[in-house]
């Protein structure tokens, strides 16, 4: 199919009234402005600077058949108390949403009938604030037509984290929309796991307010599956925003983070590792705007990859006039267990302050041949020897989770997952 | 500055050093010589293509190629990525070609040249004499010569040393020269590193390139001594458009400089050039560069734009190609000198310092794209930005399927002085095999204080002190340059930052 008629396809989609169906008055405007922006910006094609080492048409197609599987890592934070939330094929599916002290649990579809609802300054504004300098019209896409999605509103410290686990009989697009409002010195922990739809073009808006406190745990598996996330954060002054994802199985995946830090003393951190083999191709996107004085970012990356699996990192900090203070910090490194995988990074620092100290970093090679020999000698068989050695280059993207019993989750998990390829 | 305790031992070195402490103000270079010029008329068609190519008595397949590149040109878009900001050219509003009148019938010795002409280079610090030979007095052992081809505006003036050359089997002359003496090496390499349609600047190059410098080393020769081109641009409203070949044919090596200056004007002026290195089995090219062309004023007005297509395509097996640049003057830079490590065991190294300060904008790097086994490179960049200047440094590390057991080393660091400027990186790194190995670190930092307390207090001034501390940022790639170079490099820092500080 040519490019060029999957544009006026989808978009023309855009225009139906079915846009704002059934949509109370916050959320029509949401939708019709963003439809706007989408309809100005277009879809993203093949030669976008932005899409250079991912192709967008998988994620623009009218029709693909994927024949995704169930399986998907069940079990995984069973043993913590958390408060889940279940999406079956794209619904929400419990009627009654459980609750929570300190926060509100809604589905987008039973807010967006209101005329007032909380959510619509979030809903899309971050998503906006998100289109420059690059336009991610995806995300406006979303912003336009997604009709479920979990909205939260954080007033004070959440004790048990907030579970989202998805599963889908895997034939269905999902289109997904999740805001989160964390007020000021509250705190919440949300865990995605699981698979929306066979594919699946998420988008979470996050307004963590001054002192407030997000971390975020994904865990994406699932096989011939496509993936397209966003992650628009607006953080306040000594904010904390933490947020790591963990992909495998996966075919194609585009994780995009974007994050503009607005007051003085916050901190984020944005984290990923990735274990991919054969079709797998994981594209990890992230753009974060200091905009505020002694602020500290962290984005820290590894990819482990084999039988010609591709790993794409593009990674930005963008340091304003009179950011100063900050420190910024970004590795990107990649594991290559053979000689067909690829890695392809684009590790970029723009900055217009002087009293910084930004740095990043990218590898790439393949298995340390000293550190194998060492651990055969000492008795290992070579397949476990490979293990660890991805478990411990992996280690340092775990170690940005800050729960330490979740992290010790997906490290189980990852180990689990190892063992069984 | 401790020039005072160098020995001027002869002629090259005492003026070497004269012009090292000559820059001791701002900008240098920005008089300009009063010659009477002969001009193309402004803009650029087919016709103003086919007038250069008489004018430089050119054979017919020549010609073509320029028409051929002329029309692709039409066809092409200028290009936008680059982060830098500067009012559309209008490329009907240049001249294409300008010569001085007294260059009309071709000088047959340097005693010929003009004296303005002479003079102008003897001001520059570039001596256009051969001293020693021509007193009948050997060099004093173990004095480097170098050999100077200096191009003024569309024309080459003079190359010294060629005679001497030719008895090394070295070919040292202007490229218009080379089309008319030398077509066979020419017509096999022109274009064959950077293709006529490569980009919208080496295009436009290729339909317009006026003069330039030529270079064949012949197998298993190293070059007798330094190779220099210096490039002037003299007259208003011209852009300059000079195309370098260099060929090291097997086992061969050679040093070439290149140095530019432009007087100092209130219009931006247009600079584009292209320059090809090819690279037979096992040689060697050290190719440095002190690009020191009229920045603009502090306002940004005038300055020379530009747009510099550079590659070394490394052929030949175990090959190895070293580009040093220091780049501090041009109003916008847009250059990435890169090697193509085709052969096996092939090697690419890239030393850069770009400082840019008042208004200047820099968007340089460079390209590794690794194709041969084993092929190794290694990229040091150092950025400075000062006043309201924008810096970025643009890269490629690329490791092919085949590239097996390929090395990569990549550091660059920014340094910012003042908080109106802007320090920018843009790495691009792809591999695409998993026995190769791709390092990259970049970082951004300003001026140390302890640093810059530590040499307040021995009673040095806050300007000479940020001129210390950042000569220290850029040791290594200093160490890269030629003696020579070095030295002046090394003084052009601390000039370029003048007025950055306080």
């Amino acid at each position: 199919m040519a490019v060029s008629s999957q544009k006026t396809s989808s978009t023309r989609a855009l225009t139906d009234s079915e846009l704002t169906d059934s949509s109370g008055a916050w959320a029509r405007e949401a939708r019709m402005t963003a439809s706007k922006r989408a309809q100005a910006a277009g879809l993203p094609q093949r030669r976008d600077e932005y899409w250079k080492y991912t192709r967008p048409d998988a994620f623009v197609q009218a029709d693909v058949t994927l024949q995704a599987s169930l399986r998907t890592s069940l079990g995984l934070f069973d043993r913590r108390t958390t408060v889940s939330v279940g999406f079956g094929d794209g619904k929400i599916q419990a009627a009654a949403l459980p609750s929570a002290v300190h926060c509100t649990l809604e589905s987008l579809a039973s807010a967006s009938v209101l005329d007032l609802h909380w959510a619509r300054d979030v809903y899309g504004r971050l998503e906006a604030a998100g289109q420059k300098p690059v336009e991610r019209s995806l995300a406006a896409v979303n912003t336009a037509i997604a009709r479920e999605g979990l909205l939260l509103n954080v007033t004070g410290a959440v004790e048990a984290p907030i579970h989202i686990h998805a599963t889908s009989s895997g034939h269905s697009d999902a289109i997904i929309h999740h805001v989160i409002k964390v007020a000021e010195g509250a705190a919440v922990t949300l865990i995605e796991t699981g698979q929306y739809g066979a594919r699946s073009n998420i988008v979470l808006e996050v307004d963590v307010a001054d002192g407030g406190r997000f971390h975020h745990i994904r865990v994406q598996d699932g096989n011939e599956r496509h993936m397209l996330t966003h992650i628009f954060g607006k953080i306040g002054a000594e904010a904390t925003f933490k947020s790591f994802t963990l992909t495998s199985g996966v075919e194609l995946t585009r994780n995009e983070c974007v994050l503009q830090l607005l007051g003085d003393n916050a901190s984020v951190s944005v984290a990923g590792a990735c274990l991919g083999d054969r079709d797998f191709h994981h594209d990890d996107t992230v753009f974060i705007t200091h905009d505020a004085v002694n602020c500290e970012s962290r984005q820290v990356f590894k990819k482990v990859l084999r039988n010609g699996a591709v790993g794409v990192f593009q990674g930005k900090i963008l340091v304003k006039a009179g950011a100063q203070r900050t420190d910024g910090y970004q590795i990107s490194q990649s594991l290559l267990l053979d000689d067909d995988s690829q890695f392809l990074a684009k590790p970029e620092l723009e900055i217009y302050a002087d009293d910084v100290a930004c740095s990043h970093g990218s590898t790439s090679g393949a298995i340390d041949e000293q550190a194998l020999f060492y651990l055969r000698s000492r008795g290992v068989p070579e397949a476990k020897a490979v293990d660890l050695l991805t478990l411990s280059f992996v280690a340092e993207a775990i170690e940005e989770i800050e729960d330490e019993d979740l992290a010790q989750d997906i490290l189980d998990h990852l180990t689990e997952t190892l063992s069984a390829r | 500055m401790a020039m005072d305790d160098i020995q001027v031992k002869d002629g090259v070195d005492a003026e070497t050093v004269e012009a090292v402490k000559a820059l001791s103000g701002t900008y240098k270079y920005g008089w300009n010589t009063e010659i009477e010029m002969e001009y193309a008329p402004k803009g650029l068609s087919e016709d103003i293509v086919r007038l250069i190519s008489s004018k430089n008595d050119e054979p017919e397949w020549m010609l073509d190629w320029r028409l051929a590149a002329y029309r692709r040109w039409l066809e092409l878009i200028e290009p936008d990525w680059a982060m830098v900001d500067y009012p559309t050219i209008d490329f009907q509003d240049q001249y294409y070609y300008a010569r001085p009148k007294s260059m009309e019938e071709k000088p047959k010795s340097l005693d010929e040249v003009d004296p303005k002409l002479l003079e102008t280079y003897k001001k520059l610090g570039i001596p256009l004499k051969e001293q020693a030979l021509l007193a009948g007095v050997e060099a004093p052992e173990g004095e480097r010569r170098v050999a100077v081809d200096a191009v003024f505006d569309s024309v080459s003036v003079g190359t010294t040393f060629k005679a001497e050359l030719r008895k090394a089997g070295v070919i040292f002359c202007s490229i218009s020269e080379a089309i008319r003496e030398h077509p066979e090496l020419v017509r096999k390499y022109l274009g064959s590193v950077v293709p006529v349609s490569d980009n919208y600047y080496a295009t436009l190059n290729s339909a317009v390139f006026s003069d330039g410098s030529f270079v064949y080393i012949p197998p298993g020769v190293r070059c007798p001594m330094e190779l220099s081109t210096y490039f002037r641009i003299n007259a208003e409203n011209t852009g300059q458009f000079e195309r370098t070949l260099i060929i090291a044919d097997k086992d061969s090596y050679v040093s070439y400089l290149e140095g530019c200056t432009a007087p100092q004007r209130d219009v931006a002026q247009l600079h584009a050039a292209v320059v090809e290195l090819v690279l037979l089995d096992d040689a060697e090219i050290k190719y440095s560069t002190v690009q020191n062309w009229f920045p603009g004023d502090e306002n940004g007005k005038g300055g020379i734009y530009n747009f510099v297509t550079k590659r070394a395509d490394c052929r030949g097996d175990r090959s190895k190609v070293m580009w040093t640049q220091v780049e501090t003057g041009s109003a916008v830079t847009w250059k990435y000198p890169s090697c193509v490590l085709r052969g096996d065991d092939s090697q690419g190294e890239f030393y850069s310092i770009a400082i840019a300060n008042n208004m200047q904008q820099a968007d340089t790097g460079t390209k590794m794209v690794h194709l041969g086994k084993n092929t190794k490179s290694r990229i040091v960049s150092k950025g400075i930005s000062a006043g309201k200047a924008q810096n970025t440094y643009r890269g490629l590390v690329s490791m092919h399927p085949k590239a097996k057991n390929s090395r990569n080393y990549t550091q660059c660091d920014s340094l910012l002085i003042g908080d109106k400027c802007g320090a920018h990186t843009v790495p691009y790194i792809e591999v695409k095999n998993n026995s190769s190995r791709v390092e990259h670190e970049a970082t951004t930092s300003k001026v140390d204080d302890d640093q810059l307390f530590y040499c307040r207090s021995r009673g040095m001034d806050e300007e000479e002190a940020v001129a210390l501390v950042v000569n220290g940022f850029c040791k290594e790639v200093l160490q890269a340059l030629p003696m020579e170079f070095a030295m002046e490099a090394q003084a052009l820092v601390a000039i370029s930052l003048e007025g950055s500080v306080g």
